[in-house]
């Protein structure tokens, strides 16, 4: 393997390899959870501490780890990470945790955190695994932090809870939906992809053209 | 990888050792942060409280809620006579340190109930009540109150205006009801609706007329001052806070206690 760069390793993954906007990964909580900025911001943070963390821990516990049960070991550090995150915001941030609920608990399911963990962790050493995972949290964060922005601006008409549009403007109730995640994700996608073409994936078949044949 | 990590051996070493080690962080980290949360857990039932009265609004500061709640005065009422206690008597310093939750437990502070309607199993002899004067009138009443939905227990407040009678607001601040649908009693669009409604009718004080009723209400609708429309796709959990209200508002709840108020012997 090649000798990996801790910067690559860092910003790698913010926009040449996005969790969400490449991988795919991750995404029932970007639409969950990006209703507010300030609510999306504390979701963003405690999936970085997770992510970090629990690469770290797997990568220095990797040459043990015996390969049957490799996930289960993953999933039990994550799962663990994921109460003690979960515990630190209600003693923190009650409010906050009140309105993310279920969703913090269901970090553990993030595809992204569990990627990591056996795609990079697993081969790498902590300080550079400890990088990928702020790297890949941070990629998580941006497309949060930019689908909460549009999306409590239009939807609510407010940042942060304050008003920042003028008065005549009539908050449109779909954008604090969860679709409309779906439609910013995917014009975000689209825009990266427009940016930066090797992202596009290849067909995996091309359509035939279409024929019309005489019936007679 | 070697091979030597995937003998049975091995593999139980590394099962039990990881448990272990990651018990440890999370019982760690739930005991050292439990006071917090427990702090944190008495200011929001406290916000919500003075939420339901709606002196604040509910994402009001911390600092802003306590001046509040200072305003408010904490009285021990026992369920069925409405006579106001001394602290002493559930052997609390003040009336807002007592436990009414961890009384309702307690086989000498309780008693079980024949008829539940509300699902309670326990109703706690003696419990607190919140009162807001004005100048000597009583202006706001907040009665803590607690019924079975349909999974869960639901805790809220309901608060009345000082003729005892027009609900001033109602909050629920702790359930389990389903998301998106009996969860939908905390929406306050839908608790607005409350605001207005008269829990009794006019002249006859003793049952409570209160109502969550299927199909909206409307301009029409026989008796709307005391019917709210009930919750879509949550009948159950309706119907569970119709039975709340009106078990905790009847006799055996803060009934008596609210004539007293409407006399103005409180």
């Amino acid at each position: 393997m090649a000798e990996l760069k801790t910067k690559d390793v860092l910003f790698g993954p913010i926009l040449y390899n996005n969790p969400i906007a490449l991988q795919v990964l991750g995404i029932c909580s970007a639409l969950a959870v990006t209703g507010s900025l300030k609510v999306s911001l504390v979701m963003a943070a405690a999936v970085i501490a997770v992510t970090c963390a629990s690469n770290v821990a797997v990568s220095l516990i990797r040459s043990q780890i015996p390969s049957s049960i490799r996930i289960i070991v993953q999933m039990t550090i994550i799962a663990s990470l994921v109460i003690v995150v979960d515990q630190f915001l209600q003693a923190y941030a009650y409010q906050i945790s009140k309105q993310l609920s279920v969703f913090v608990g269901l970090i553990i399911t993030n595809c992204i955190i569990l990627g990591r963990a056996e795609g990079f962790a697993m081969q790498n050493g902590p300080w550079l695994s400890f990088v990928d995972g702020l790297g890949n949290g941070l990629g998580y964060s941006l497309i949060l932090v930019v689908v909460a922005t549009v999306r409590e601006s239009l939807g609510a008409g407010t940042l942060f809870g304050y008003a920042i549009m003028p008065e005549w403007y009539v908050p449109n109730g779909l954008m604090l939906l969860p679709p409309s995640a779906f439609f910013l994700i995917g014009l975000f996608i689209w825009a990266v992809r427009t940016w930066d073409p090797d992202q596009v994936e290849e067909e995996e078949y091309e359509m035939q053209p279409h024929r019309v044949r005489e019936a007679f | 990888m070697s091979q030597s990590n995937d003998t049975i051996r091995k593999t139980l070493i590394v099962a039990v050792s990881l448990s272990i080690v990651f018990s440890v962080v999370v019982s760690g980290s739930a005991v050292m942060l439990r006071p917090l949360q427990e702090k944190n857990k008495a200011l929001s039932t406290r916000s919500n409280m003075i939420a339901a009265s709606g002196v604040l609004s509910s994402d009001a500061s911390n600092e802003k809620v306590s001046e509040a709640f200072d305003r408010f005065e904490v009285l021990l009422v026992e369920m069925g006579t409405g006579e106001v206690v001394s602290p002493g008597t559930v052997n609390a310093e003040t009336a807002e340190a007592y436990d009414q939750r961890e009384a309702s437990r307690d086989a000498a502070l309780s008693s079980s109930l024949d008829k539940d309607p509300a699902g309670i199993n326990r109703l706690a002899q003696y419990r607190k009540v919140y009162l807001l004067r004005d100048g000597e009138k009583v202006s706001k009443v907040v009665l803590p109150i607690h019924g079975y939905g349909l999974w869960s227990t639901m805790y809220g407040f309901l608060a009345l205006k000082g003729d005892a009678n027009t609900v001033e607001g109602v909050r629920f601040y702790e359930h389990a009801e389903t998301p998106g649908l009996g969860g939908e009693i905390e929406n306050p669009e839908w608790t607005a609706k409350w605001k207005g409604k008269k829990i009794y009718q006019s002249g006859e004080w003793t049952d409570p007329a209160f109502a969550l009723v299927k199909g909206g209400v409307g301009e029409n609708t026989e008796g709307k001052e005391h019917k709210v429309d009930a919750l879509s796709g949550a009948t159950l959990t309706s119907r569970g806070v119709g039975n709340t209200v009106n078990f905790w508002l009847g006799d055996r709840g803060y009934g008596p206690f609210l004539k007293k108020v409407r006399q103005g012997e409180i």
